[in-house]
């Protein structure tokens, strides 16, 4: 095939959406069946779509800060993999998120729209980056609790989300998994490297409370979410099997009360969201029309 | 006339271009309607596959220079891939390329129900793709994309990529 420039080459016939890989995405949930269901409330499926979208997003996010700083090569693909896989799921969740509310909005609308007041993220995802172990705890935390949730999921009254939990239960498998190898090789490694990862879970696992706390949101998704609290068990048998593999005492956890500045599935925030959100924001403000 | 299924199971995989979207498994359904539309039915491998979107627009492209006028991709979640779905042409043709097929990600693979994690010697056996050596080890879970994880092969010393089992 003669073209007369690289642009024709590979837009072939004027294809935009072809113009370069990965770009131009439409709507990632085209032609499934996005019917609410009889019986549940469109817009509680809304807010609890978002909030599980503003999790992704947000985690993603902090994880997507660590490529170019990772310690090695392979663990930044590791965790832009991660990230991705995340990324993925908060497209599917704000799409579904904007047919349940009927307003038809989309996951661009959802991520570069809003300001930093309108996330329902649990503050777990927002805390900025520490260490590399800390992140490691924070991850480990994160993915083992989204595993649990998700896999409850499965069974939610919406088939949609349950299509997007069941898939994005396969991918939670391999995050935590990867999070846990961490924290083992880490926890059961050096002096420095133990105490380093003391450390880092000290500071995240006060963080743990929040993901067991019901919100509004929950309450009103009754059928269509996972009660919060039944998540506890299985996220704490998870963390004392992996805590004990490391070495590391996995009775000192003080389960902390949940924060008293509120719950971030509330919109209670700490300051750190702002930030994140100025950034990941910053070109669509930039360029409104831009489209990637 | 050439059949719409035939133009769709042709298309190839951006990322794994030796492999067809057929071999893949992504493809689930290719349907003519009665008014001439083309209706197809696809899988995303990973949700967060930057390929879908390719795959979208090649089938649309290859449909429409194969004189469909109209074509609709729809996307399916449900049941969600799994690499048991790659056929025994594409593992040959993955092996071939120097990738290391997927063992059998098989329905127990993992178990709903309480979050478990099996920690330790528990890794698969991947043999290596170029020597057939049994004597491999991971160096990565995670590869150059969503679907593959990186390994070396202590026979013959090279790297290669390996399709996870999802």
């Amino acid at each position: 095939m003669a073209f007369d420039n690289a642009y024709e080459a590979i837009t072939e016939d004027n294809d935009d959406v072809r113009w370069a890989f990965g770009t131009g995405f439409a709507d990632p949930l085209a032609g499934l069946d996005t019917a609410v269901p009889d019986g549940v409330d469109g817009a509680a499926l809304a807010a609890y779509c978002l909030a599980l979208a503003d999790d992704a997003l947000v985690m993603s996010h902090r994880l997507q800060e660590w490529v170019t700083n990772a310690p090695e090569l392979e663990e930044e693909m590791a965790l832009a993999n991660i990230a991705l896989d995340l990324l993925g799921q908060a497209r599917l969740l704000y799409t579904r998120a904007g047919q349940a509310d009927g307003t038809a909005r989309t996951d661009d609308e959802y991520a570069f729209g809003r300001s930093a007041a309108s996330f329902r993220n649990v503050r777990l995802a927002e805390l900025p980056n520490g260490d590399f172990a800390q992140d490691m705890a924070r991850l480990l935390l994160f993915s083992t609790w989204r595993l649990a949730l998700l896999e409850a999921l499965t069974a939610s009254a919406d088939p949609v989300l349950a299509a997007i939990a069941a898939k994005g239960v396969k991918e939670l498998a391999y995050h935590q998994d990867h999070a846990a190898q961490w924290v083992v090789r880490l926890g059961d490694g050096t002096e420095l490297s133990r105490a380093r990862m003391t450390r880092g879970l000290a500071e995240i696992l006060p963080y743990a409370e929040e993901l067991f706390t019901p919100a509004d949101l929950d309450r009103h998704a009754a059928g269509v979410g996972v009660d919060p609290t039944t998540l506890r068990s299985p996220v704490e048998a998870a963390l004392t099997q992996i805590l004990t593999a490391a070495t590391l005492d996995a009775t000192a956890r003080q389960p902390a009360p949940a924060p008293e500045a509120g719950l971030g599935r509330d919109g209670s925030h700490s300051e750190a969201l702002g930030g994140l959100v100025a950034e990941l924001q910053s070109v669509a403000r930039a360029d409104p029309e831009a489209v990637w | 006339m050439v059949r719409a299924r035939e133009v769709a199971e042709a298309v190839t995989d951006p990322e794994l271009p030796d492999l067809t979207l057929a071999e893949l498994g992504v493809l689930r359904e290719v349907v003519e309607q009665p008014d001439g539309r083309v209706v197809v039915s696809l899988t995303p491998t990973y949700t967060g596959c930057p390929a879908l979107g390719m795959m979208r627009a090649d089938l649309e492209h290859r449909l429409h220079a194969a004189g469909f006028g109209r074509v609709e991709v729809r996307a399916v979640l449900d049941p969600p891939w799994t690499t048991d779905w790659i056929t025994e042409s594409g593992r040959r043709k993955l092996a071939a390329a120097g990738i290391a097929p997927p063992g059998p990600a098989g329905p127990g693979a993992r178990r709903m129900g309480p979050v478990e994690v099996r920690l330790g010697a528990t890794r698969r056996m991947v043999a290596c793709p170029r020597c057939g050596s049994d004597s491999t080890e991971e160096v990565s879970r995670f590869g150059a994309t969503a679907c593959k994880s990186l390994w070396r092969c202590r026979t013959c010393r090279e790297p290669f990529e390996h399709v996870k089992e999802i």
